[in-house]
């Protein structure tokens, strides 16, 4: 499927276009299950059987499993539903960016307190 | 007939709400954030109004990818806030007001908005964050009935910031034709530039910001000249959200002066600001409207 938005590459940025939300449905609908607490502490008790429950891909399990934020947004998981899931495992949305740059936690938060990434 | 008495623009980011929750407003980092909100307290108690609608993006927790909906118009008699699944505290509900969100949406639809009305609607931090700083708890009760209006900004396509602009003129029409003698302030919620996801997460264009602001004012129209794309390089994925200060913009008919604007930087990953539009009187909306569809 080819979108318009995909004329429009921008670098380091990932359009949640309907191939995404085709792609990422399964993974997405369990990361918005996480708005409730008992489905929380279902999945972690054991994330593995819980990820299976609601059909997600081998490789999708797998970047859960590795807490890979890259690798999920690659395999259609959009950045509002997956920071349900960083709650659960303790990962803010300061955590997740610091992964998906590649700097620590601390470096990152300094470079948004020096105004951010241009 | 109801009268619309301004705009508010404001920052929604969920640390906010956490510090609100927490009660850190008085803390040394929190407290020039919270002051700038001063301003638009004494302006609220100035203009008094009966009803806010209130212009925001759900981020998961009432919508999903199973029913998208591109502009959502609640039509409840109450709005409940609920757990988003990363920790912010639930906040006590919201007083709607059904027969001026049936006004508000035959009319819109009349003017060929495709809505999607909500008897139920839970409204999240888009709309709880910007509540709770507009009218906070310490002053008492909310004095305002609510109108939540929630835009997509989750699943491309997202409407362009000209179709908003446009939806935005459209409900100030339909504010202006409602049969009581109501104050309404229109609020439209979120950004300014911020992205969460990719390797470009942690962007943030000040320039941009500023630009918005003060085209915001005097040349809102100049925005509409952006498409999607566009604004998600100068403002971030998650940025776009300015689209929701474009409906505000374009409900405010009359003459719009700017009574307080502030931005404070980046609050945890996003470039945060408040500006606060006074609206005059509706007697240029005809002249308006006709430029309007000239440069559209």
């Amino acid at each position: 499927m080819k979108t318009s938005l995909e004329n429009h590459k921008i670098p380091g940025t990932i359009i949640f276009d309907g191939q995404r939300a085709i792609d990422g449905y399964a993974l997405n609908k369990m990361c918005f299950s996480f708005n409730s607490a008992e489905n929380r502490a279902a999945f972690l008790s054991d994330p593995d059987a819980y990820c299976r429950k609601f059909n997600l891909t081998d490789k999708q399990r797998e970047a859960v499993k590795s807490r890979d934020v890259l690798g999920l947004l690659e395999s259609g998981g959009h950045i509002y539903y997956l920071a349900k899931w960083g709650g659960i495992i303790g990962l803010g949305v300061q955590d997740l960016g610091a992964q998906q740059t590649g700097m620590t936690v601390e470096e990152f938060k300094a470079m948004l307190a020096r105004g951010g990434a241009h | 007939m109801a009268t619309i008495v301004g705009g508010i623009a404001t920052s929604h980011i969920p640390t906010i709400g956490k510090a609100i929750g927490k009660g850190w407003c008085n803390e040394p980092e929190w407290k020039p954030f919270f002051d700038s909100y001063k301003p638009v307290h004494a302006w609220l108690e100035k203009v008094r109004p009966d009803v806010a609608v209130v212009v925001y993006n759900d981020h998961g927790l009432n919508f999903f990818l199973n029913n998208m909906p591109t502009f959502a118009v609640g039509a409840a008699a109450r709005y409940d806030n609920s757990d988003e699944g990363w920790g912010l505290n639930v906040v006590p509900p919201f007083a709607g007001y059904p027969e001026f969100s049936w006004g508000l949406i035959e009319s819109m639809v009349a003017d060929e908005f495709d809505i999607t009305s909500c008897q139920e609607m839970l409204v999240d931090h888009g709309f709880t964050v910007a509540m709770g700083l507009l009218w906070p708890k310490e002053k008492g009760p909310c004095p305002v009935r609510t109108v939540p209006i929630s835009v997509n900004t989750v699943q491309s396509p997202l409407p362009s910031p000209a179709r908003c602009y446009k939806l935005g003129r459209a409900l100030g029409k339909a504010i202006e034709a409602f049969d009581e003698d109501l104050r309404v302030v229109v609020v439209g919620t979120g950004g300014l530039s911020h992205q969460l996801d990719g390797t470009r997460a942690g962007f943030v264009n000040k320039d941009f910001d500023l630009l918005c602001m003060e085209k915001i004012v005097t040349d809102p129209e100049a925005l509409t000249d952006y498409s999607i794309p566009d604004l998600i390089r100068l403002t971030g994925a998650q940025g776009v959200e300015v689209i929701q200060w474009l409906v505000m913009r374009g409900a405010l008919t009359g003459q719009v002066s700017k009574v307080h604007s502030r931005y404070h930087g980046v609050i945890s990953n996003t470039s945060a600001a408040v500006m606060v539009l006074e609206n005059s009187c509706a007697d240029e909306r005809h002249a308006r409207e006709h430029v309007l569809q000239e440069h559209l």
